[in-house]
């Protein structure tokens, strides 16, 4: 299971995100406190997913519904459109396949929430630069070879996929030493330099109905 | 407390699944805790082959304590001071509802000539039951192993009558290994002499030997090997050395022995053919062209699937066959996998993993449902 502080600031970009009622799908849920808060906040009609055996008995625990499941293999089971946004945070970047988990998503939900960790972050930068080693930093704090993040990328790397797999951004928020900015409707180089964590609202291209 | 099975009697004829018609049908049924004036607070639990409807308090028949007496009672996760708990005996069975060993309308028991019944035939009766108790919806319905198949079946045939569905340690459907075993067990009473070609009623004996065989055979698929090691090892029963001879030199052997004596005194050897036989022909997606999906899709419920991790006998992976479909059909649908090396008997027993879930996904429920 992934970070599961309560007051994450992802999270608090995601509720904001979620209109009330709205149907959400969590992807890579862990223990469920994005799920609760979003009923709780949102009265939002939350579903998750998680891969961790632990991380869904305490959601099942909770009352929360959410199945064991792997993001690479088993959004393929939800049907289209039977959600008006899936989260996926803090998880692609431990994804096998991310361009196929954002394809499903897309397929799955009009709207899509993911955050993730964003390797073009200066202190990123410079930590490769001077050190030559793979940087180790709060936002990515497991050494390379017992971290579970098999594709990080930087905040333009993911706008490009994101574009690629039919979505169009609506906006992107930065996170830096964990607190949020005010939303950007465009990545830039700047937010790239700046942003240590990043959280895209993604929104199908053209929302051409379906 | 219950002196006597309670029984209802219903002349009405219960078609079954073969095109026979069953009639009258009596079915055996304790309750326990209040209906309240909704009527929306009523919880059925189905029991699996060789349980009973004394799910809670005493079992008055056996003396031995209720199946699941640490789940259903008074303050209890199914708390009865809240939910009013509806258990049956299943179609088939010999605890009071209408089974082989019940007398047909020629004043004689059934015996072989009792219809052969299907899952789908059992959830009937119990429909039967729930429609005179004046129930319309029910909050939720729960049971394990053979109870989770009529859990599933409940849901797939009457949809619009469940609010919350609680499979549990089940399959929807037998497997060649699980009609395997049964067959072993069936053959180990219709080969013993005393079964009489299923007449033993009228001849006045009892298969007891063949009866005892099939419940040790059947054991042995509701334990793991971690459970079975842990409990008896190679340990001898009562002696330093082996005894060069047939007797129980191990405890295991011992163990099965009693298991199965103590399983003749409290159950029909035909009620055994014939509920082994519906759990064999049950396979819920065959009646929506194969897609198990198809099954789920008019159940609006909740539901929640619980496996255990040692179990052989009904694997997580049948657990997941179920969910994934739930999860195609659109279903609000949690899955609980529970980490235990107790086997199949896991549900039955203390497991604070299972019973945490369980008592989130009622407190839920009953939230959803305005209870």
């Amino acid at each position: 299971m992934k970070n599961a502080a309560s007051t994450r600031a992802d999270h608090e970009i995601i509720i904001n995100a979620v209109p009330q009622g709205a149907r959400v799908l969590d992807v890579g849920c862990s223990d469920g406190v994005l799920l609760h808060r979003l009923k709780q906040e949102r009265n939002a009609i939350v579903r998750g997913m998680e891969l961790s055996q632990a991380g869904v008995n305490a959601c099942v625990a909770k009352g929360l519904s959410v199945v064991q499941g792997d993001a690479d293999l088993d959004l393929a089971l939800y049907p289209d459109d039977s959600f008006d946004i899936v989260v996926l945070s803090r998880t692609i970047q431990a994804t096998r396949k991310p361009e196929m988990v954002l394809k499903q998503m897309h397929r799955i939900g009009a709207k899509a929430v993911v955050s993730l960790p964003n390797f073009g972050f200066w202190q990123v930068r410079l930590s490769l630069l001077f050190n030559g080693r793979m940087p180790v930093t709060q936002g990515l704090p497991d050494s390379w070879h017992e971290t579970e993040n098999l594709h990080l990328c930087t905040l333009l790397d993911f706008d490009d996929l994101a574009k690629q797999s039919g979505f169009e951004l609506e906006s992107v928020t930065r996170i830096a030493a964990g607190k949020a900015s005010a939303p950007s409707i465009g990545t830039s180089s700047l937010l790239n330099w700046l942003s240590e964590e990043a959280v895209f609202v993604l929104k199908r291209a053209g929302m051409a109905s379906r | 407390m219950t002196s006597a099975l309670q029984i209802l009697r219903l002349d009405i004829g219960l078609p079954l699944d073969s095109g026979a018609v069953l009639s009258p049908l009596e079915i055996g049924y304790e309750t326990w805790g209040e209906l309240n004036a909704a009527k929306s607070n009523a919880v059925l639990i189905c029991h699996a082959l060789t349980g009973d409807q004394f799910v809670a308090g005493p079992n008055p028949v056996t003396g031995q304590p209720a199946w699941w007496a640490n789940l259903v009672g008074p303050g209890q996760i199914i708390d009865t001071d809240r939910y009013f708990v509806v258990c049956s005996n299943v179609l088939g069975g010999c605890m009071g509802t209408s089974g082989p060993a019940s007398i047909g309308p020629d004043g004689q028991p059934y015996g072989l000539s009792f219809p052969v019944i299907t899952i789908a035939d059992m959830v009937r009766a119990q429909a039967a039951l729930v429609d005179h108790l004046g129930i319309e919806r029910l909050f939720a319905v729960i049971g394990g192993s053979m109870g989770g198949m009529q859990v599933l079946e409940w849901i797939a045939s009457r949809p619009e009558r469940v609010g919350a569905a609680m499979p549990i340690a089940s399959a929807a459907r037998h497997s060649a290994q699980n009609i395997a075993f049964h067959e072993v067990g069936r053959q180990a009473v219709m080969a013993d002499p005393d079964w009489q070609g299923g007449a033993y009623q009228a001849k006045g004996t009892r298969p007891v030997k063949g009866l005892s065989v099939a419940r040790m055979a059947a054991h042995i698929t509701y334990l793991s090997d971690a459970a079975l090691h842990r409990k008896f090892g190679r340990r001898l029963q009562d002696r330093n050395e082996v005894a060069f001879g047939f007797d129980a030199d191990f405890q295991i052997e011992s163990y099965l022995r009693y298991q199965g004596s103590r399983f003749v005194d409290r159950f029909d050897a035909n009620s055994y053919l014939y509920i082994t036989r519906a759990m064999d022909y049950f396979d819920l997606a065959a009646g929506f062209n194969g897609r198990l999906s198809d099954a789920f899709t008019a159940f609006k419920g909740r539901a929640c699937v619980v496996s255990f991790s040692s179990d052989w006998h009904y694997p997580p992976a049948d657990s997941r066959h179920i969910t994934r479909a739930m999860i195609g059909a659109g279903v609000e649908v949690s899955a609980f996998e529970v980490e235990t090396d107790k086997g199949h008997d896991a549900f039955l027993l203390d497991e604070p993993q299972f019973h945490e879930a369980m008592a989130g996904f009622l407190a839920a429920s009953a939230a959803d449902q305005g209870l």
